[in-house]
């Protein structure tokens, strides 16, 4: 028997000594078993594993803050065409049904929002739309069925209550109330839909990007898109 | 790792595991044991700690510090490997869904004009910049907007403070520009956002030539005496509670009675074990007349804690310590539940939204501050 197989025998030991001897993207990939334990840690190992996937490049930029000058540059170049990034959350049985309508019908809308479907609008809590302003959304659209129509009978009750403290914390925070908005969007409103999604994003692009000054000292947010 | 266990003197630990069965959380039933971090403290080496979700269990209270007779600074500890954790991408499961948090990191980046100043109303004599009292509010108004179904009134508190400090003569300073504090995200690991802010708001009091800052909340009051020391250096500022502040000048208080009542005092973590603050709030509460005080079995450094001081934990065990507490506060016969921080009036109210207790472990919490403004003589 070599030590080494003793340090096999036993898992504390074996965990320990790969993760002096492996190197960083082993132990990035270790992640994803040691976290995954409950649903709200689910999406955790994605963003692991994006976060291992990243790492080469982002090790370049750390290493040589030159790296940054032509990534400031860049922007400069495209700058003038600033698009409003919008997060919309819509419930699997209206409104999600809704876009799908608008899109089936070949109903032409403003492309600038990404869908974040749920499955009743009740799910969407202050911390999402909190988040996704956080993370640079420069606006966020809640939907869900019309009241009566819940496919749960009173989600939606819900998410008014809900959205009624979200519009409280957005506005002590100083996000414009422009930037938040709460409709109810039926299966078969193709054209509301289409219509909404319009109206909102000419709205957002009046107001402009997102007022959070990224000091240096915060790390630049991802980019919603 | 052997910089953590010197620090926090982890080295000195003997393992008695004293403070493994002083932890309420764990006395409460989780499975769940402060000995073992700073067993990995001191086993780990030159080697990082892969920190577990159990780092996330620990309330940050301070009761296994109090009793360790080895001085193993647990606490400070716990904070450490969070910001290790935190570096490594492990982040609490945040009750709340992480909303407060999120509130953080946005007044972190700054760059909007927070909404801060509602509550203010005509009667109340502040100046928005400078001064020489500056009145921190922390983040009452929006403890407010993000639990009205416990109907959490924290700012009510925050009204009688500046009345009481109106009453002294006090004109302080409350400003539009106060960013959170970062206790939270500090105790949350995220100590890049937390710089940002302490950087923040120590120029913006510095700024308002303020030699006092008064706070009504015991966390906001930690954080600044404790962990923005770094960046005070040099300046005269004085931090202290409102309990304290008003302690000191009460002879110029004027207080009548306001009716008999029996009140009894939750001791707040951060102001008590963390900053050894039991007796101004009591001399506080004790001057005003017609108040009878009745203490709880433990009080002081024993007290037992809100369970929720970080935002990084609520689980069942920490409802079972709220729920003993308020047994113990109605035990005394107290109408009234005393505190000197909102967490312990959020965490406590939401426990008392049990419908199978309700009657049995119901009491009414004010803030101290709005104990006292009642007996004031305008």
């Amino acid at each position: 028997m070599t030590p080494t197989k003793n340090g096999k025998a036993s898992a504390k030991p074996r965990k320990r000594g790969s993760a002096a001897t492996k190197k960083d993207g082993a132990r990035g990939k270790r992640k994803p078993r040691t976290t995954g334990k409950t649903s709200a840690a689910a999406a955790k190992p994605r963003a692991a594993s994006k976060a291992a996937a990243k790492k080469p490049t982002a090790k370049k930029a750390n290493e040589k803050p030159v790296a940054k000058a032509p990534a400031a540059k860049k922007p400069a170049k495209a700058k003038p065409k600033w698009e409003p990034q919008i997060v919309v959350f819509a419930c699997n049985w209206c409104s999600y049904a809704g876009a799908d309508t608008a899109g089936v019908s070949r109903i032409q809308h403003q492309p600038n929002f990404r869908m974040i479907r749920v499955m009743c609008s009740g799910r969407i809590q202050p911390a999402f739309v909190l988040r996704a302003f956080e993370k640079g959304a420069d606006g966020v659209l809640v939907s869900g069925c019309h009241f009566g129509d819940c496919h749960y009978i009173f989600g939606n009750e819900r998410a008014a209550e809900q959205f009624e403290k979200t519009k409280n914390m957005v506005r002590l925070l100083g996000i414009e109330g422009g930037r938040l908005r709460l409709e109810w969007i039926s299966a078969a409103e193709g054209a509301r839909f289409a219509q909404v999604i319009n109206e909102f994003t000419d709205q957002v692009r009046d107001l402009g990007p997102i007022p959070f000054s990224k000091s240096q000292r915060i790390e630049q947010t991802e980019d919603v898109a | 790792m052997y910089d953590l266990a010197k620090d926090t003197n982890a080295w000195a630990c003997y393992d008695c595991g004293k403070c493994t069965g002083t932890c309420p959380i764990t006395r409460a039933g989780a499975s769940y044991s402060p000995r073992r971090h700073v067993l990995a403290a001191n086993l780990g080496g030159r080697q990082k700690v892969v920190p577990d979700d159990s780092l996330s269990v620990c309330l940050t209270c301070s009761q296994c510090d109090q009793r360790c007779p080895a001085e193993v600074n647990y606490t400070a500890l716990v904070m450490r490997l969070r910001e290790v954790a935190h570096d490594e991408g492990h982040e609490p499961e945040c009750p709340h869904g992480g909303a407060l948090q999120s509130v953080m990191r946005m007044m972190a980046k700054g760059g909007t004009e927070q909404d801060r100043l509602g509550w203010l109303s005509d009667d109340l004599d502040t100046d928005p910049e400078r001064g020489m009292v500056f009145y921190w509010t922390g983040c009452a108004m929006y403890y407010d907007a993000f639990f009205p179904e416990f109907e959490v009134k924290i700012l009510d508190g925050t009204k009688a403070a500046v009345k009481l400090l109106n009453s002294l003569g006090v004109k302080p300073v409350v400003s539009p520009n106060e960013r959170c504090c970062g206790h939270d995200l500090l105790w949350n690991g995220d100590r890049k956002n937390f710089d940002a802010l302490a950087e923040h708001n120590v120029n913006l009091v510095k700024e308002s030539g303020a030699s006092i800052l008064v706070t009504s909340c015991a966390e906001c009051l930690r954080t600044w005496k404790l962990d923005y020391a770094p960046l005070l250096e040099g300046t005269d500022l004085r931090v202290c509670h409102l309990s304290e502040y008003l302690a000191e000048n009460l002879d110029i208080l004027k207080l009548s009675p306001d009716g008999e009542r029996k009140i009894t005092f939750q001791d707040p973590c951060r102001l008590g074990r963390h900053l050894n603050i039991y007796d101004p709030p009591r001399q506080l509460l004790a001057a005003v007349p017609g108040i009878e005080f009745a203490e709880m079995g433990r009080r002081g450094p024993g007290a037992t804690c809100c369970a929720g001081g970080t935002w990084s934990n609520c689980d069942r065990f920490a409802k079972k310590m709220q729920v003993e507490r308020l047994r113990e506060a109605r035990a005394t016969g107290a109408e009234v539940m005393v505190t000197a921080c909102p967490k312990c009036q959020i965490h406590f109210r939401c426990a008392m939204k049990d419908p199978n207790l309700g009657d049995e472990i119901a009491i009414e919490m004010r803030d101290v501050a709005e104990v006292v403004v009642e007996a004031l003589i305008d």
